[in-house]
């Protein structure tokens, strides 16, 4: 119970942030007017799933340096919890665009590179799948993740700003920060962003406790 | 440090001599590459015959160079036979080898790409202006360094596990996509005739990534050698 005390902080925070989303006052603009309310649930989940995939990285380069496989765990659980974020992500932004660009997808760099990042990381799991061995799956799989991770992080973080971008932060567009949000919103954001990322590290402590479990048994 | 410098050079100098022997004394590998490239383009000859649109030529042939390229680079870790590579890891330093096998590949890809772009401008036309010849040079020699040293390191990765071939390209492609990208725009912008300002940036980013992947290839391969 001791070292359980974080988990409440998603649980209170949610109960505030998610009848607030629905609910509560937003500044509307121009072309958004309420679908604002997604920057709640998209952008926070993107936010979170860039904190878990930067987890994954970092315990990527300890297993290198240690081959404690404790970390390989760690890392292959983040990069797994942190691509369901990927995917509710992508599936969020698709409604926000529907309503906003007209249609789901459209051709533009941040959204492409949302794409190859979900696709380079299904090929990390391939990879971990085609490997028996433990140590060699943890090394091959830790030597890709830091190779992946470096050029998404190009992709993600590069490209879009060289090419012209319609995604909000990107291409000359200013992002929402520069817009004049409420100040309950500015909270609300930071929460929700918080709890995900919570939510997240709880999912994969389950999935890790999950994976030594079957790992002793064998 | 200075004679380890030293020694480093000499066993790259050594290790690339090796490669390029062993790619002319059995010419099969490199026939085949060859063979790959002139057939390609000229099934693109045949379902095109000429193709007026800049961008469709530049996708075309850019498609041609990371499929051959691919063909050509997969075979880095697999041409020889695993025991023989555990007998070079003892001899040479792994900074040494992965810096041999991505000069060589580099080199190797340059006039790969080159001989590609040329069989295809000659049988598809061309539609880079003479003036710009130089900086379209430009960029398919960077753009081919990085996506030599890319699947360079992705083969190595993919000769560990027991099923290589299927998975260079499924590991490969998606991360190569960022490059590709920045490849395409570049020599379209190229194509289109514009000048060096317009399109410097994307020259810039593509030198970026080349280096990013050359540096993190020689941290990393250390790692995957250890068996």
């Amino acid at each position: 119970m001791k070292k359980n005390w974080w988990k409440f902080i998603p649980l209170f925070a949610m109960a505030y942030a998610i009848p607030f989303a629905f609910l509560g006052e937003v500044s509307v603009q121009t072309i958004l007017h309420e679908t604002i309310r997604n920057l709640y649930f998209h952008v926070t989940m993107w936010f979170s799933m860039m904190i878990l995939f930067i987890v994954s990285f970092v315990n990527s380069i300890r297993y290198l340096g240690s081959n404690q496989l404790l970390h390989d765990y760690r890392a292959a659980m983040y990069a797994k919890t942190a691509l369901m974020f990927g995917f509710i992500g992508i599936f969020t932004g698709m409604v926000w665009a529907n309503n906003t660009w007209g249609t789901p997808w459209v051709n533009d760099p941040q959204l492409n590179g949302a794409a190859i990042t979900i696709l380079s990381y299904l090929a990390y799991f391939i990879l971990r799948n085609s490997v028996k061995d433990e140590q060699k799956k943890a090394r091959l799989s830790a030597v890709y993740n830091i190779f992946a991770f470096a050029l998404m992080f190009v992709l993600l973080g590069i490209l879009p700003r060289i090419n012209d971008s319609l995604h909000p932060g990107k291409g000359g567009n200013p992002g929402f920060g520069k817009y004049d949000l409420a100040p309950a919103m500015r909270t609300v954001f930071y929460l929700s962003i918080l709890s995900w990322t919570l939510i997240g590290v709880w999912i994969s402590q389950i999935q890790i406790r999950i994976l030594r479990i079957q790992s002793k048994k064998q | 440090m200075n004679s380890d410098i030293k020694s480093l050079f000499k066993q790259i100098s050594i290790l690339l001599w090796k490669e390029t022997t062993l790619e002319f004394r059995n010419m099969n590998a490199l026939n085949s590459v060859l063979l790959y490239v002139f057939s390609t383009v000229f099934i693109c000859y045949q379902s095109f015959t000429s193709i007026p649109e800049i961008s469709v030529w530049n996708a075309l042939l850019w498609i041609i160079i990371i499929f051959s390229s691919v063909n050509a680079v997969s075979r880095t870790f697999n041409s020889e036979p695993p025991a023989r590579q555990y007998y070079y890891y003892q001899l040479a330093d792994p900074v040494a080898i992965i810096s041999a096998k991505i000069l060589y590949n580099a080199f190797f890809l340059l006039a790969l790409s080159s001989l590609s772009f040329g069989v295809y401008s000659i049988v598809l036309g061309n539609h880079i202006p003479l003036t710009q010849l130089s900086s379209f040079m430009l960029v398919l020699s960077i753009g081919s360094i990085g996506i030599s040293s890319l699947f360079t390191m992705v083969s190595a990765i993919a000769s560990r596990t027991g099923n290589s071939m299927g998975l260079i390209s499924v590991l490969g492609f998606p991360i190569m996509i960022p490059l590709l990208i920045t490849v395409i725009r570049a020599s379209k912008l190229i194509a289109d005739g514009l000048s060096w300002n317009q399109y410097a940036k994307y020259v810039y980013a593509i030198g970026g990534i080349d280096l990013m992947i050359i540096a993190l290839s020689v941290i990393l391969f250390p790692y995957l050698w250890r068996e």
